[in-house]
């Protein structure tokens, strides 16, 4: 059983604003990934783009691995672009996972940061007290079914489309904030863009609040050896794709 | 049955195929994917007598078919190397080969000495593409006068095989591999990564917190095996060439430029088991060729 293999396009939806939805069928037998894992992600045969891409496993369904992602640049609108039956290289699945909650949890979704959490609540379904934030309605995605897993949804928008308005982590830290609120005490999980890693941290930090954080950095080998996906930790630089990607956000100089 | 075996001086590697330091961690990372003993040696991350840091992130930028680092030489120090990653290695049927740098020349010397007495180590390969804190920040391998002291200093400290690994960044690589010659070094390595820089336009800042960084992957590789030819036609010691090799084919274009052995450095991210599958594509093309010893095309291009 290889971390390396091949996976053959199974699926491919366009979600709305440019958010793709790709399964990936192994062709071997392949390891089981957690919550929180990522896999290396390359259309064969090009150099350029010459790295393979990191993305978090979305879902594990019928020995399908599917993957949500949004189209940002070179690799990932190629991605977004295959059909059925081609061919892609994958390698994984890598890095830590999402400790796992031995309790009701809250989780933090910036955007496409729902990716790696959808898993988690998948995983732990009717246990999490989700907040899931985005810039305005259309990038926010399969409202109905996280909703169905989740024990609680607050949907957030910054321009007021959907939800309520403002930032996730505003409404998430204000929840878990006000008195004898049910959710203070609950272990936090987020992914995210970094401005908002950095503003849940700045709510949450000193409160005793155990929080954990996807964290993201540009890959180039994605198993440990390069040393290119750095972020900086209280005492030493940290390896995004091995000590990571989950970190515990006192772990992390903000 | 073909003879893939060749020599770098006095180190006998069962074929020429090895990891660019650097893109290779210790080996730990990449044993899951193939067997590692399979490699003609591998060439370990980069150490120093001091452990260092590293730049600040992001560190990392592609470009096309090629990318940028700083990743700042980043490495857990010689000692901690000996204590912690030799033991492992020592027990595998692998030649070792410790690439390590300084920040001035007696940290060049500390580290040539204590990964000599070390033992497991077969042979030491000096990166010399980086400045010198004592003497102007002068980078020791793009001026001949810096690179002639440490080399020379170097190999009075140890008796391992030396491998200087030459910057491309000069104007006359064949010269600069003539020093290294005339100063003992067994073998001459190239290329190291190429200085670069790309900027991201909306920020108008570098893509790398240290601006510039240093290119490899194919992109780079006309370019190497340029470099390969002229050094090969300046000095008589072996040559170990590298840069943006991705296949077998690659590795045949340095062969036959002059190199006795060749490493593969960015192909690794891209394809794990990119090293074992040029071995075995070398391999094929001698039977094809029906060539019985790597060693007869060495150096062998037509003129
Ligand atoms: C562990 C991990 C898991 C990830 N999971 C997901 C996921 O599930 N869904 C998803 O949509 N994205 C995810 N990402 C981000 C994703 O890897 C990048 O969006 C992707 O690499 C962009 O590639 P590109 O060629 O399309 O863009 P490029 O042309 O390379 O770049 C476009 C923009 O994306 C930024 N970018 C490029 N690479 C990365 C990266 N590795 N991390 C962050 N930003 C980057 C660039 O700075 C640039 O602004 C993850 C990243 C990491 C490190
Ligand atoms: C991420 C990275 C780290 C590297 N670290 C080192 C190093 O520590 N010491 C060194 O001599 N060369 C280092 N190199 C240079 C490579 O060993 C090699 O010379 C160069 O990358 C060209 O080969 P390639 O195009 O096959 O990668 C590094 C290269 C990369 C990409
Ligand atoms: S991507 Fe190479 S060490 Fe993390």
């Amino acid at each position: 059983m290889s971390r390396f293999f091949k996976a053959e396009i199974s699926g491919s939806d366009i979600l709305n604003s440019d958010i793709c939805l790709l399964s990936l069928k192994p062709h071997a037998e392949y390891e089981h990934p957690l919550p929180g894992q990522f896999y290396m992600l390359q259309a064969i045969g090009c150099y350029d783009p010459l790295l393979k891409r990191p993305f978090s496993i979305f879902s594990i369904k019928n020995n399908n691995l599917s993957f949500l992602f949004r189209v940002r640049g070179k690799a990932t609108k190629i991605l977004s672009s295959l059909k059925k039956g081609e061919v892609i290289d994958v390698i994984g699945p890598l890095g830590n996972s999402y400790p796992e909650p031995g309790s009701d949890f809250v989780a933090v979704a910036g955007g496409v940061g729902v990716a790696s959490l959808y898993n988690l609540i998948e995983k732990y379904s009717c246990r999490a007290h989700f907040f899931y934030g985005a810039k305005t309605k259309d990038e926010l995605v399969l409202l109905d079914k996280i909703s169905s897993l989740a024990k609680e949804l607050t949907i957030v928008t910054q321009d007021c489309s959907c939800g309520l308005e403002g930032v996730v982590t505003d409404a998430c830290a204000d929840a878990i904030c006000i008195p004898d609120s049910a959710l203070n005490g609950l272990p936090v999980y987020a992914c995210g863009p970094n401005p908002m890693l950095k503003a849940l941290h700045s709510r949450l930090s000193g409160k005793g609040i155990k929080c954990y954080v996807s964290l993201e950095e540009h890959m180039a080998c994605g198993v440990g050896a390069c040393l290119g996906c750095v972020v900086k930790g209280i005492n030493e630089y940290k390896r995004v794709c091995k000590e990571g990607p989950v970190f515990s956000m006192d772990e992390i100089q903000w | 049955m073909v003879n893939l075996s060749v020599k770098i001086g006095r180190l006998e590697l069962p074929n020429p195929v090895m990891t660019a330091s650097g893109t290779f961690g210790y080996g730990q990372e990449y044993s899951e994917f193939f067997d590692i003993e399979r490699l003609g040696a591998i060439v370990v991350k980069g150490l120093s007598y001091v452990p260092k840091q590293g730049n600040p992130p992001p560190r990392i930028a592609e470009t096309p078919a090629g990318m940028l680092n700083a990743i700042g030489l980043q490495n857990i120090g010689v000692d901690r190397f000996i204590a912690e990653k030799l033991p492992h290695l020592r027990t595998l049927d692998l030649k070792v080969i410790a690439n390590f740098f300084g920040d001035s020349i007696v940290e060049y010397v500390k580290a040539a000495e204590a990964l000599t007495d070390s033992g497991g180590v077969h042979a030491l390969e000096m990166n010399i593409s980086c400045p010198n804190k004592q003497a102007g920040w002068i980078v020791f391998g793009t001026n001949p006068d810096a690179m002639r002291e440490v080399v020379t200093a170097v190999r009075k400290a140890t008796d391992l095989p030396l491998i200087v690994k030459l910057s491309p960044n000069v104007t006359d690589i064949g010269m600069m591999a003539k020093v290294a010659e005339d100063c003992g070094a067994d073998a001459v390595s190239l290329i190291n990564t190429i200085t670069g820089m790309c900027i991201d336009t909306k920020t108008r800042r570098s893509k790398i917190a240290n601006v510039t960084g240093g290119l490899s992957g194919p992109a780079i590789r006309p370019i190497a095996v340029r470099m390969v030819w002229e050094v090969n036609k300046s000095v008589m010691i072996p040559i170990i060439g590298m840069g943006g090799i991705m296949t077998a084919q690659d590795a045949l274009e340095f062969i036959i430029a002059g190199a006795s052995a060749v490493s593969v450095g960015t192909a690794n991210f891209i394809n794990p088991v990119a090293a074992i599958e040029i071995i075995s594509g070398i391999e094929s093309y001698l039977l094809e060729h029906g060539i019985a010893d790597i060693n007869e095309i060495i150096g062998s291009l037509k003129t």
